[in-house]
């Protein structure tokens, strides 16, 4: 239930008076309502749940994080090492 | 897969939890509360990984195993009507009710449908006019969003043959909950991703400050949850309760406001039972008095329910995370993923199903 897959907008139109888009996950395409995520724009990545976009993925944070992970990893294996 | 691959990578994942190893100097209790988490612990055994320190606990992450026993007993009574077309999400049907599921139903000739998004069953209701469309509208705060939505759908189209069966839960009062209760053993929170990129992280900072614990939002990726226990560990070892977040790509402190105002405008929080734990004041959410009309709990008159619950089944000690699956005497035998007697067993993120399926059987 809780499982929201992140996607790429790959078009955004609007249908049945709400603003809807299509999703690239890579091997499926799939139509998912944007209503919940009206600034997004094409390119954008964002996780889908139940058919509807919960939020936009943040390609700063997301670098950010694994920034610091990656450093984390390489002070492990320099510990390691010495 | 971009944003979700990385979150994969087996070297980073040792990276972290190399480092929860050199931080840990005691044992500590921590708790994730999303069913979607317990599965990923299980899956990518990071239990297993982590240090012995360390004890993951499952809290009642998960929305179908915590629906109230009558409530499952009134879907299957509404299922069984003619002329409704029943639709749910595709892990309610082969919950246990007192005597049988929704599989079963449609076995015996029910209109019972699987739906991914709750708008396809707005679709079906305005593609069968002489039907009356329920929707079984379960969920934490995750699947709110969409659920309010099609009840707006519903309402601004002029659709009077759709109505939701409502099962809604919110994690704030459920950690109340736990945390408040004398058995407790929770020394740290794992907060829900999903749930958080919703409803943002705004109502956990009382809950950190009151019992004095550390909360930190976490995602469902391995690297994602490993990051979510070193964050907690950090806090645990040097005496700090305060919520951090370890899903910032998603997740910020206010949340989704659109998606806020539309759950505000459809639903109002109510007192919920949930199945194993009890009733917890303020802990679900129901329709507004002016949606009146989509509730499908008043829409249809049922005969008086008495649920049957299986005297084996220990779900409700292990939604508290008092004890775990393999613990109980008909795990595995008796209870079976094919034959559950609990909702724990059959939900795909029951505690009891993922204990089974990634083969827990002792620590």
């Amino acid at each position: 239930m809780c499982l929201a897959v992140p996607g790429k907008i790959i078009e955004i139109y609007e249908s049945g008076g709400l603003l809807m888009g299509k999703i690239d996950f890579g091997d499926i395409y799939r139509e998912a309502c944007l209503a919940y995520v009206p600034e997004a724009q094409i390119g954008d990545y964002t996780v889908i749940h139940v058919g509807f976009a919960l939020h936009l993925v943040s390609e700063d944070e997301a670098q950010e994080t694994l920034a610091l992970l990656r450093q984390l990893a390489e002070a492990g294996d320099q510990a390691e090492i010495s | 897969m971009k944003h979700v691959t990385e979150y994969r990578d087996a070297a980073l994942v040792k990276g972290v939890i190399a480092e929860i190893q050199r931080l840990v100097t005691r044992p500590w209790v921590i708790m994730e509360i999303c069913g979607g988490q317990t599965h990923a612990i299980m899956r990518y055994g990071l239990d297993q990984l982590l240090p012995d320190e360390i004890e993951l606990v499952h809290g009642p992450g998960c929305p179908v195993c915590v629906t109230p026993l009558e409530l499952i007993d009134k879907a299957l009574a509404i299922s069984s009507m003619p002329d409704v077309i029943f639709t749910s999400y595709g892990d309610m049907l082969r919950v246990p009710g007192s005597q049988n599921d929704l599989f079963s139903v449609r076995a015996n000739s029910g209109d019972v449908r699987v739906v991914y998004s709750p708008l396809d069953a707005v679709r079906i209701a305005r593609e069968n006019p002489d039907k009356e469309v329920v929707f079984f509208a379960i969920g934490f705060e995750t699947t709110a969003p969409a659920n309010a939505m099609s009840v707006l759908q519903a309402h601004s189209s002029g659709l009077h043959n759709y109505s939701v069966l409502v099962s809604h839960v919110r994690v704030p009062p459920a950690m109340d909950a736990i945390l408040s209760s004398p058995h407790n053993r929770v020394q740290a929170f794992l907060a829900a991703g999903h749930v958080c990129a919703v409803m943002g992280y705004w109502e956990y900072p009382r809950i950190a400050q009151q019992y004095r614990i550390p909360v930190v939002v976490t995602g469902f990726e391995p690297l994602d949850i490993a990051q979510g226990i070193l964050m907690a560990v950090r806090q645990l070892e040097q005496g700090s309760y305060v919520v951090d977040n370890a899903y910032s790509r998603v997740v910020t402190f206010a949340g989704n406001q659109p998606a806020q105002a539309v759950i505000n405008q459809v639903f109002v929080e109510c007192d919920r039972k949930w199945r194993g734990i009890g009733m917890i004041p303020n802990s679900g959410w129901r329709l507004r008095p002016e949606f009146h009309d989509y509730d499908a709990e008043t829409r249809f008159s049922v005969s008086q329910i008495n649920p049957d619950e299986s005297p084996l089944c220990i779900a409700g000690q292990i939604l508290q995370g008092l004890k775990l699956p393999h613990h109980c005497p008909a795990f595995g035998t008796l209870c079976t993923p094919e034959q559950p007697l609990g909702a724990t067993m059959v939900s795909s993120e029951g505690a009891c199903a993922a204990y089974y399926r990634y083969a827990r059987v002792e620590r």
